[in-house]
């Protein structure tokens, strides 16, 4: 398996984006400065991040969550004040919109320019008929769809004068709209004929499910044009974001947008969180996991050995702190190391121990080695993912004896609430560890690692901390409220400390270990 | 509709089995579901005059509002090959625009679109297969109407 070499080739400077000096800190507001030291330990857990607002943190991004209302709203304005300016009917506005992509300024500049040459090309050439389009009768009309010629035919021509019957038209509508899914460029039904259905002459062909379903196309398309507007990918999730962040800030910030269906998503690449890996190296990072995915398969079995007495044992909560149920050896799952040594000077759980370059001189050697360093992140990686689905599973089995200890004991159900605040705390605190190894696996060894690898590790040391609180006797939980709401307050900070430092360091620009035990890049 | 299909494929039938232009016959039509072409080129040295080529239609309710699925076919006898062209398989799959959504237009009609394949075969000068042409036949499991076919070449 050589897919440390397939990194070096697959990643450019490029790739990693381009030109140094573009775009550092011209999103994403002010520099916040937030002293972390204020934020030291137990200073009570009443205070949460959300009532406070405090000042906008480096790893946070401006966004707005807008309804389908908004966005059409958004749309009729554009359109009313550029048909004033072009002094042209709505309908028609909306067409030449829709074929600049909403680019207002240039469009109204082009149209002033060549207006002849605008209107062709957006589909609202030559008018052969000057009066509005509506359904007539005309003496003599057969339908050249249909070849009906039935006297008292209705029938039905927009502007280019291209006449069908009202049930052909109809027809190729629904045909369009249904089956292809087709609104913004719906052309006349005549050969070769360039012009666009406009929504007026919708209406007056067909009934309101295809309108409804006409205007909601219109809607994807307007958001697909926008840069600054995405829908959230949540399933049956009607909201779009708003985001000022461009694609070539992306190796610069990863913006996290939060919408309002409790969805949270990268803005840039549409993936649930990643931070604080950027898109780039998710991508990347994604592909070498499936790739790989064959070799890296034995650890995702949830059963090892305990690594004193060799009984097996079955890890069935979150936490990483196992005790062997027959020999009580208290271990480390991750990296099957003593517990008691975990959280000391020497705790190296997850950091890898690069080994110097000499001891990997030949290339079986350092193809060996680079495979251990990628499964060594691998395996973290891994783990929290697998980790948060326990947490989430041992959460819902003891709310449910929460809800009986509630009825029993006489505690409220805001009392009990802090488990819910615990079990979301985990949550997130494990997907961001989880793309902190994903991020230092392509992360340069310098002074800047070693504060970075800090951070990790006292989140670590915090969530599964927190995570073992869980695992314990439901009678003991209502005893344990206050610290468990101090635990989760600590989780929270420790990952602030976290994104905050990593989204600083992203915008000065971060060295990445393109190559081995070579280069590093500055991008 | 089917209804809309019949009527409109029956006034067809009625006119071609009337007159054709040049080089264009009608082999069979034996319900209103699948009718069979047969066009010859003239004045292309890439085709002799004497080789016919046999194109299959088949047609959907939704015919004219949806595009009519059109193949070459290969037959001993008589015989008929593909005939060679940069927008033909060797499989008989035409990347036409005419005959996609996109470019089909409800007006066309049976006799127009064999027009249309025999003026793009009269007017072409390279006696070859589209890039890609072995790859696709083997790999191709799709109707023609589902594929995505790049127009390269918006001309033909
Ligand atoms: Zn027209
Ligand atoms: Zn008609
Ligand atoms: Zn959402
Ligand atoms: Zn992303």
């Amino acid at each position: 398996m050589d897919s440390d070499d397939e990194v070096n080739s697959v990643i450019s400077s490029e790739d990693l984006g381009g030109d140094a000096d573009s775009s550092v800190g011209d999103f994403g507001g002010d520099d916040s400065d937030v002293d972390f030291d204020e934020l030291q330990e137990h200073d009570g857990f009443d205070t949460q991040e959300k009532d406070l607002k405090p000042r906008k943190k480096a790893f946070e991004i401006d966004h707005k969550v807008y309804s389908p209302e908004d966005i059409q709203r958004q749309q009729d304005d554009q359109v009313a004040e550029v048909a004033t300016l072009l002094e042209q009917p709505h309908e028609s506005t909306a067409i030449l919109l829709r074929y600049g992509r909403w680019n207002k300024e240039r469009l109204i500049e082009q149209y002033m320019d060549n207006q002849e040459e605008v209107l062709d090309k957006a589909g609202l050439g030559q008018d052969v008929q000057k009066s509005p389009p509506r359904i007539e009768v005309i003496d003599g009309f057969v339908c050249d769809i249909c070849c009906e010629d039935t006297p008292g035919l209705r029938s039905f021509a927009l502007k280019c004068g291209h006449r069908f019957c009202v049930d052909c038209y109809r027809q190729y509508l629904a045909q369009k709209i249904r089956g292809e899914g087709e609104a913004a460029r719906i052309k006349c039904p005549g050969d070769g004929c360039n012009r666009v259905v406009d929504a007026k002459s919708l209406d007056i062909l067909v009934r309101t499910d295809l309108t409804d379903r006409y205007h909601q196309l219109l809607m994807r398309t307007y958001v697909d044009d926008k840069e600054n507007l995405k829908w959230c990918p949540s399933p049956n999730c009607v909201y779009a974001i708003e985001c000022g962040v461009r694609k070539r800030d992306l190796t610069r910030v990863v913006p996290t947008v939060f919408c309002d269906c409790k969805h949270s998503f990268c803005f840039g690449c549409t993936l649930p969180d990643h931070q604080p890996c950027p898109c780039s190296l998710v991508k990347l990072w994604l592909k070498k996991c499936e790739d790989d995915s064959e070799t890296a398969n034995w650890i995702s079995a949830n059963t090892k050995e305990c690594p004193k007495c060799h009984s097996t044992i079955e890890k069935n909560g979150g936490c990483n702190h196992m005790t062997c149920r027959k020999c009580r050896n208290e271990f480390c799952w991750m990296c099957m190391g003593m517990w008691s040594e975990h959280g000391t000077s020497w705790y190296n759980c997850s950091r890898f121990e690069e080994k110097s370059g000499l001891d990997a001189r030949d290339a079986q050697a350092r193809s060996r080695q680079s495979l251990e360093r990628y499964l060594h992140y691998f395996n973290r990686y891994h783990n929290h993912e697998q980790s948060a689905k326990l947490d989430k599973d041992i959460f819902h089995k003891t709310e449910k004896k929460m809800t009986l200890l509630q009825s029993a004991s006489d505690m409220s159900w805001i009392e009990v609430q802090f488990l819910e605040e615990a079990s979301q705390a985990l949550q997130r605190c494990r997907q961001t560890l989880k793309w902190t190894y994903a991020f230092a696996y392509y992360l340069a060894r310098n002074n800047e690692t070693e504060i970075f690898e800090d951070n990790q590790k006292n989140l670590e040391l915090a969530v599964e901390d927190l995570s073992e609180m869980f695992e314990k006797p439901t009678d003991q939980l209502s005893g344990l409220r206050v610290e468990m709401m101090d635990k989760t307050t600590f989780c929270n900070r420790r990952r602030i400390v976290v994104l905050d430092d990593t989204a600083k360091r992203l915008k000065e620009g971060v060295s990445y270990n393109l190559h081995f035990y070579g280069f590093g890049v500055v991008c | 509709m089917a209804s809309m299909s019949s009527k409109r494929l029956q006034k067809e039938l009625t006119k071609i089995q009337g007159t054709l232009p040049p080089g264009i016959t009608l082999v069979s039509a034996p319900d209103l579901r699948e009718w069979v072409m047969d066009i010859s080129i003239i004045d292309n040295p890439i085709y002799p005059p004497n080789e016919t080529y046999r194109m299959r239609f088949s047609f959907s309710p939704s015919y004219p509002i949806e595009a009519p699925e059109v193949v070459f076919v290969v037959l001993a006898a008589p015989e008929r090959k593909i005939p060679i062209h940069p927008h033909i398989y060797s499989n008989g799959i035409i990347c036409l625009d005419l005959l996609d959504s996109q470019g089909w237009s409800p007006v066309h009609n049976v006799e127009s679109v064999c027009i249309s394949i025999q003026s793009m075969l009269a007017g072409n000068t390279k006696a070859e297969r589209p890039p890609g042409d072995a790859e696709f036949v083997r790999s191709n499991r799709q109707r023609p109407r589902d594929i995505n076919f790049l127009y390269h070449d918006p001309k033909v």
